[in-house]
């Protein structure tokens, strides 16, 4: 986690956010203990993901789901529980399984 | 109070601790003060409340209704960025417990005088150093003042202390409780020109009333910044160690004053030594004065900075004593002794010889402390250098059998 972020002598001091509309920048996806996966091959492109997703995390390109913005999804699962049953495009993987994979 | 026209640049004036305090914000003018009014700080809010209703200084005056309130409004108003000040004691301090460490942690260059006195309970107006030694944690550099003319000078400094661009921290200026705060004594203050030219202008690096460059003060900070951020306050202790010895030697060209981490008295030569803080630190120059005639070779260390804690230079100071005595004004009730021995003797553990060392815990609730007191732990220091046996590592000095 630390790897990427950066250390003290380089941030301002006391907590103070000096650039406005910063937020996108602060990576909330690194607390996320489940990740949901996207299959794109089942997709019916029904967008209740999108509709539903509260963290804006579902990436479009051209209006139509290709994927999830792992940067700044929190694994709430809510775009899994909205997933039509006959789609189930969506499932759920518990995110250490995944960076056990990557290490 | 009365001011007498005899030196150059600076004034002799009959003061008592909380007026000289109350004189030196009023030449300091902060934008704004925003304080409560609590026994033994009282005055200094008093007086400073008339120079503002008289017109005397350009300061927005803040009546709070809590200390909490006190800290909070001088937290808004130092990160809107202006100059603020506060003042407290004891319980006020207490009160204002999670905000002090807001001042600190959101690195803003608060200035406040803190009047030691006894914490409740049960309830107790009078003094000893509990209050601030419960702070010693809290971020804040401390500077402790033997006198009135030591509080005055600590609070001028404090002001470029605190808004150095390498600390950005806030800074607190202790006296004793009515023994500094109420007794009368003759000190020199400076011409109002030559404080304003000395503390300079104040300007905020980031201030939050900004409209083009909009800050955001007190985010959340989580499992990955927090860490980072407490690691910059340690590095800003860290620079201000400098930056205190400094402004003392410019603030000692324009005063002729000295000042340091501590003062050291009669100690160069000295086999046995006593480390006591603020008045008391009075008292013992006049036992150490009586004992050396008689051809006793005693000293003193008087500490003025606890936070940041120089122990290098501590243990450098006392590390050719045969003995020494820690007198303590508050209990860290850890059975262990009290807050500035249990840190000092953690500083000489590095020393290949240390000297051998003992606790005196003394005058808690603003008990007496007398000469022969005085005079007593130096025979018990005179016993141990001796035998080389220390008896008991805790003493309490004056307290009732």
């Amino acid at each position: 986690m630390s790897k990427q972020k950066p250390g003290w002598r380089d941030i301002p001091e006391g907590g103070l956010i000096i650039n406005p509309g910063s937020a996108e920048e602060y990576k909330t996806g690194d607390w996320r203990n489940k990740r949901p996966v996207f299959d794109a091959d089942k997709c019916i492109q029904c967008m209740l993901c999108w509709i539903y997703c509260p963290d804006n995390a579902i990436n479009l390109d051209e209006g139509k789901v290709i994927g999830i913005d792992y940067d700044h999804c929190k694994g709430c699962g809510i775009c899994v529980v909205e997933c039509p049953d006959r789609a189930a495009a969506l499932s759920l993987e518990d995110e250490h399984k995944k960076n056990e994979e990557t290490e | 109070m009365a001011i007498a026209d005899n030196l150059r640049g600076q004034k002799r004036a009959a003061m008592t601790g909380n007026e000289a305090v109350a004189y030196g914000m009023k030449q300091i003018e902060p934008d704004v003060v925003a304080a409560y009014p609590i026994t033994p700080q009282t005055d200094i809010v008093e007086k400073f409340s008339s120079y503002v209703a008289d017109g005397e200084v350009d300061t927005e005056f803040v009546t709070v209704e809590s200390e909490h309130s006190a800290m909070s409004a001088t937290v808004g108003a130092a990160a809107a960025g202006v100059r603020a000040m506060t003042a407290t004691s004891s319980n006020g301090l207490a009160f204002m417990w999670e905000v002090v460490y807001i001042a600190s942690g959101s690195r803003l260059p608060i200035v406040m005088p803190v009047v030691n006195r006894a914490l409740s309970g049960p309830i107790n107006i009078h003094c000893d150093h509990s209050d601030t030694m419960g702070t010693r944690d809290s971020g804040w550099i401390q500077l402790y003042s033997e006198s009135a003319q030591e509080a005055y000078d600590n609070l001028i400094q404090a002001v470029r202390i605190a808004e150095h661009p390498d600390v950005r921290l806030p800074v607190m200026v202790m006296q004793d409780g009515f023994i500094t705060s109420h007794g009368m004594e003759n000190l020199n203050v400076l011409e109002d020109d030559l404080v304003k030219k000395f503390i300079g202008t104040f300007k905020s690096e980031n201030p939050l009333l900004q409209v083009n460059k909009p800050t955001t003060f007190g985010p959340l900070d989580l499992q990955d910044f927090y860490f980072e951020h407490k690691r910059q306050q340690v590095e800003g202790m860290e620079h201000a160690k400098k930056v205190i010895v400094d402004i003392a030697k410019e603030y000692e060209e324009l005063t002729g004053r000295q000042y340091s981490y501590f003062e050291s008295y009669r100690l160069d030569d000295a086999e046995v030594a006593i480390v006591v803080l603020s008045s008391t630190a009075g008292t013992t120059k006049v036992v150490v004065d009586e004992l050396r005639e008689q051809g006793l070779k005693v000293g003193l260390l008087k500490p003025r900075v606890l936070r940041p804690f120089p122990a290098e230079e501590y243990a450098d100071a006392l590390k050719h004593l045969k003995a020494v005595a820690v007198m303590d004004r508050s209990e860290t009730f850890s059975t262990n002794g009290g807050p500035v021995f249990s840190e000092l003797r953690s500083a000489m553990f590095e020393l290949e010889e240390r000297p051998l060392m003992t606790n005196y815990i003394f005058g808690l609730g603003g008990r007496d402390i007398w000469t022969k007191d005085i005079k007593g732990v130096y025979e018990d220091l005179f016993e141990i250098a001796k035998t080389g046996q220390v008896k008991n590592k805790v003493n309490y000095l004056g307290v009732r059998d």
